[in-house]
């Protein structure tokens, strides 16, 4: 009844490509920014914000950034965490050599040489194609964490090779608390998730779609596939890349090279394919279908059973119970949590009167 | 250079790959029928494993452990292909894969949730610390044995590709899932005979694999082992997966010892990925890949 | 976008309704019972959980108050755990008591959060070292013994083993170590001993998870060490025992940490393990008290966590008891002060600065021989206790020397040193003078 685009013509090419093309769609993402800006800050409490809502963003970022590689371009990667190192031990060293540089820019940093070991590994996707290009990521999954592990300098020179993030300040303001941080990554993913959306539509955007439907076709249509495949490795690697500061500077603090390891990279790419290859929204769905289900299972678990069952029963419950509910997901819809929305969204539009 | 010394890291190194090619062979049998790549045959190892010892603690005699944690396995394969394959036919891979994620957890809570958690100790019997000494090397008996075992399977395996209607209609499955239908290929049966024989190697892997290690959770993680030794020799073949366990496991050890000192050690991890790479510029459907034709 | 935002509303609800333990000591457990490291943090969590029951049920609580705790599932990963540190910080009428992370990785992860929330930290044999150093960190207590006076007392044990420090001269010793920041964390006290004595020192990392070390023992073997001290975690530990033997290295020349010293990873080794060395906090043996009561209490009444075999001889499972008797013991102490009340963590950290452990309160806990005495002061937040070797006969650890004092004329300097680099770092003045 409410969501129906009759009456909204689009006199131009450009009306048509728009981001948000129908009327209600702009109502429903203002509204939505204004919930997140304005709402959640309001309501939520500390560990709302700081333990999960935070890391979701975080994450989220992260599965953006894989999102553009495997989704858009059509790339399988499993070095996401390694990108993520790089940018969290780029930014870091940044401001650890030279003291003055503020943290934003110590991030782009981050990202831009995240992005940069991001093309140097995407090379061999000239050759390789399919699972078989998983192991060029992998690679790079291994090889960096075991750099950042064995060079002190990239750690500069802490006994346990952790690394700890400098206090952050923005014009004068010290984020610090979990309002501040909130606030911080909730920017940057709302501005890295414009940018990706405005990308996926752009030449480049089409670009990698045809790519990953069929390289040779998209070859023979005249695009650069060189410069396709790499522009994509490069912008997916700078996100994870911003990703990773942020995990290192503002969700954990302090950070051992362990953290990125290649069950995190595994993670995020369960996220790309449960929330939806390929679509915006899937990021953020996946990464919240994958951080909040177990947290949520967690706190059913012990709140339903109520301490009669140990707590190792409930754990394995957990686990057997969430790869259920991953299982039943893909039977369901298997395009992914994005494309559930987008079926809700279909129905909302002849509701009530469906034909 | 001490060639004694040389000669055991390489033999070594061979006798380890023959271990990462156990597991790798789950891999390829189901990426061969199905072309999925089955993330949850590190869990399959482990919940092989566990049945199979607890059956053992329960008093129960070897080899009817082995029969009957086999039986397990085969209702496991005809549960997966009934609730979790059936309805995902003809889906794209990625969602085949993904729903193999599943699975893992899945597979991985209930191993430790019918079992336990806890460490136990498989004793095959055979002397772990008994070693053949040819000159100055020692070449251990039990990683020999544990390599006869695998060479073995695979040879079985290659043979049963080749020649049986099954084997072939396993190669076609893989081609197409459709066409194979098409042509009266009864593509369930199909799946149920290749996750049961994924799930008897993972067994395999799991008691050779647990004898060494002790069987518990981590055995799981052996899985990734198995990747690199997957790319080198090509997904698609069973005798690729031997080869590539004994390029990895040799590359591997030798450069751990004779490079691994220059840049402070333990590179063993990304090492073989680096080989991997390697070989695929060369040939990027490995070294015993089909071909992967395109056209448009 | 609806459906992620009801899931939060939902989430939201259940959360206020599932905050309701009232006067009560409120200590939350964040343990590990799946994923690669479960299978140690089960009977650590299992001792743990079951201290607290028989403090319940023996003594009605602490100072009249009864216990109240609940179990977080960490997986061992540091973001799990920081969102179980921020879940149960407040729970309970005063909030939480003392968090015990289990984990070096994990205890990075909240360092600098502590003095913000008030809340106390005890890393027994774990965590950050030079956190021993209460001017600068006050919320940190790495009781007992930390890494590096650990490692200080192993090489004044394999001394003793050669027959005097003299004999040291020359040694090989071979340093095999887990290649993570835990791994790492001993090797400058390691190389400031061997130049002190006069060894020689080489490092051998392993890659995580460590399933298969050929490579790493061949190595070692070719550099033929008269000792080898083995710094592992989870599988790494057996498969390392176990390739030791393949590698013709005897048994009783391996000398393990306190995270390799435990039957998970000597029973599964089999023979390989027979004479097997490893440090730790407590006696073997299970003659004690506290076990005691454990039974009566909680396992005849049919309230046991875990199995009732662990109680009083699985090793994991001990420290797992050894960490419920710092928590209640850091309770009780600040009740003394504070009155019979739920203790805030703030409260707390007053106790655990003030715990003295001396042949009495020992005696009185009914743990006596099963640690030393020890004593935490303002600036010193480990104690000093002297350290316990103990070897795999086959069947069972027993002990293998006598309380071996730490050297803290090497480790208290190296100590401040990092300590004053950190407080440089994070602009925090220096207290307790």
């Amino acid at each position: 009844m409410f969501y129906r685009e009759a009456g909204q013509f689009k006199t131009s090419y450009k009306k048509d490509q728009a981001i948000l093309p129908i009327f209600q769609d702009k109502i429903a993402m203002v509204a939505m920014l204004l919930f997140c800006f304005i709402v959640i800050p309001l309501f939520a409490n500390d560990y709302w914000l700081a333990s999960i809502l935070v890391p979701f963003l975080a994450l989220s970022l992260a599965a953006l950034g894989l999102n553009v590689l495997t989704g858009y371009a059509g790339q399988i990667s499993l070095g996401t965490a390694a990108f993520m190192a790089v940018g969290a031990f780029a930014s870091f060293n940044l401001q650890v050599r030279i003291p003055e540089i503020p943290f934003l820019v110590a991030f782009l940093w981050g990202g831009l040489c995240a992005a940069g070991v991001g093309i140097l590994f995407g090379l061999p996707s000239l050759r390789i194609k399919g699972f078989y290009l998983a192991v060029a990521t992998l690679a790079a999954q291994f090889f960096i964490e075991w750099l950042f592990t064995h060079f002190d300098w990239f750690t500069n020179y802490s006994t346990s090779g952790v690394i700890t993030a400098p206090p952050m300040t923005l014009l004068g303001f010290a984020i610090d608390n979990p309002l501040s941080k909130y606030f911080l990554v909730l920017s940057i993913v709302v501005i890295c998730a414009f940018f990706v959306r405005n990308l996926a539509r752009s030449e480049i955007g089409r670009a990698w779609m045809a790519v990953r439907d069929m390289d040779i076709a998209a070859e023979a249509i005249g695009i650069n596939l060189m410069k396709t495949k790499l522009l994509a490795f490069g912008v997916s690697s700078f996100l994870c890349g911003l990703a990773g500061a942020l995990w290192a500077y503002v969700v954990l603090g302090t950070v051992e090279p362990q953290a990125f390891d290649i069950a995190r990279s595994f993670e995020i790419l369960f996220m790309v394919v449960i929330g939806g290859l390929g679509s915006v929204s899937g990021a953020f769905l996946g990464a919240g279908f994958m951080i909040l289900l177990p947290i949520l299972l967690n706190n059913l678990g012990s709140l339903i059973t109520g301490g009669t069952i140990s707590t190792e029963t409930i754990a394995h419950i957990e686990y057997m119970v969430f790869g259920a509910f991953i299982i039943f997901f893909l039977i369901v819809e298997p395009n992914g949590l994005a494309r559930l929305w987008q079926i809700g969204k279909e129905k909302l539009r002849l509701w009530p009167f469906p034909y | 250079m001490d060639w004694w010394f040389f000669l055991e890291v390489f033999v070594g190194g061979l006798l380890s790959g023959v271990m990462y090619s156990l597991v790798a062979l789950g891999f390829v049998l189901i990426f061969k029928a199905s072309g999925v790549f089955n993330f949850a045959q590190g869990a399959m190892v482990l919940f092989a494993a566990l049945t199979f010892v607890r059956l053992l603690e329960m008093g129960i005699p070897m080899l009817a452990a082995i029969g009957v944690t086999m039986v397990i396995m085969v209702i496991l394969a005809i549960a997966i292909e009934r609730i979790v394959l059936r309805p995902l036919v003809n889906q794209d891979l990625i969602i085949l894969f993904m729903a193999t994620i599943g699975l893992n957890y899945f597979i991985e809570g209930m191993a430790q949730l019918v079992w336990d958690s806890k460490v136990h100790v498989l004793d095959l019997g055979i002397d772990e610390y008994d070693a053949f000494e040819i000159g100055e090397a020692f070449i251990n008996k039990f990683d020999v044995y544990a390599a006869l075992i695998a060479g073995g399977l695979v040879l079985v395996l290659s043979l049963f590709f080749r020649y049986t209607v099954i084997g072939r209609a396993l190669r076609a499955v893989a081609d197409d899932h459709q066409a194979a239908l098409s042509v009266g290929i009864p593509l369930r049966t199909i799946w149920i005979y290749v996750w049961s024989t994924a799930g008897i190697v993972a067994l395999v892997a799991g008691i050779v694999w647990g004898s060494k290690l002790g069987v518990q959770f981590a055995i799981s993680s052996v899985a990734l082992k198995a990747i690199p030794v997957l790319i080198i020799g090509g997904f698609t073949s069973v005798p690729g997966a031997i080869l590539g366990g004994l390029i990895v496991g040799c590359g591997e050890k030798l450069a751990e010892v004779y490079l691994g000192g220059f840049v402070g050690g333990a590179i063993e991890n990304w090492f073989p990925y680096m080989l991997a790479l390697l070989v695929l510029m060369i040939r990027p459907e490995g070294i015993f890949g089909e071909k992967i034709i395109e056209r448009v | 976008m609806y459906r992620f935002l009801s899931s939060i509303i939902s989430f939201a609800v259940f959360f206020i309704v599932s905050v309701a333990i009232a006067g009560e000591h409120f200590v939350p457990i964040t343990s590990y019972r799946t994923g690669p490291y479960g299978v140690s943090g089960a009977p650590a969590a299992d001792g743990y959980v079951d201290y607290l029951k028989m403090v319940n049920a023996r003594d009605g609580g602490v100072g009249g108050v009864k216990v109240a705790w609940e179990e977080c599932e960490t997986a061992y990963k540091p973001d799990r755990f920081v969102e179980c540190y921020e879940r149960l910080k407040n729970k309970g009428e005063a909030g939480a008591t003392v968090f015990q992370p289990l984990g070096t990785g994990l205890t990075y992860s909240v360092i600098d959060r502590l003095a913000a929330d008030k809340m106390p930290l005890i890393t027994m044999g774990y965590g950050r070292t030079d956190a021993s150093d209460g001017t600068v960190f006050p919320w940190v207590f790495p009781l007992m013994a930390n890494y590096w006076s650990i490692s200080t007392a192993k090489i004044k044990f394999i001394g003793e083993q050669e027959g005097g420090m003299d004999k040291l001269k020359g040694l090989k010793i071979a340093n095999v170590y887990h290649d993570s920041a835990y791994g790492k964390e001993t090797l400058p006290v390691l190389l400031k001993q061997s130049e002190k004595y006069g060894f020689e020192l080489k490092g051998f990392p392993v890659a995580h998870p460590g399933l298969d070390q050929k490579a790493t023992w061949l190595n070692v073997r070719r550099y033929k060490p008269d000792y080898v001290i083995l710094r592992g975690w989870g599988v790494m530990n057996q498969t390392a025992i176990k390739e030791a033997a393949r590698a013709r290295i005897p048994a009783n020349k391996l000398v393990g940490v306190i995270w390799s010293c435990s039957e998970l990873d000597t029973i599964p080794a089999g023979k390989a393990a027979k004479g097997y060395n490893c440090s730790s906090l407590i006696n073997p043996g299970s003659n004690y008290k506290v076990f005691d009561d454990i039974l009566k209490y909680v396992y005849d009444a049919g309230e046991g966590t875990g199995d009732k075999e662990d109680v009083g001889h699985q090793q994991n499972y001990k420290m797992g008891v050894l960490m419920g008797i710092m928590t209640v013991a850091s309770i009780e102490k600040a009740t003394e002060k504070y009155g019979n009340k739920p203790m805030s963590g703030e409260q707390v950290r007053w106790g655990i600065e003030n715990l003295d452990f001396n042949k009495a309160k020992l005696q009185e806990m009914g743990i006596d021989g099963l640690i030393p005495p020890f004593k935490v002061s303002c600036s010193d937040h480990e104690g000093s206790a002297p350290v316990k070797f103990q070897r795999w006969n086959g069947e069972a650890f027993e002990a293998a020397s006598d309380w071996i004092s730490t050297d803290q004329s090497i480790v208290r300097p190296m100590i401040v040193a990092s300590a004053a680099g950190y407080a440089k770092e994070k602009g925090l003045t220096p207290r307790c003078n």
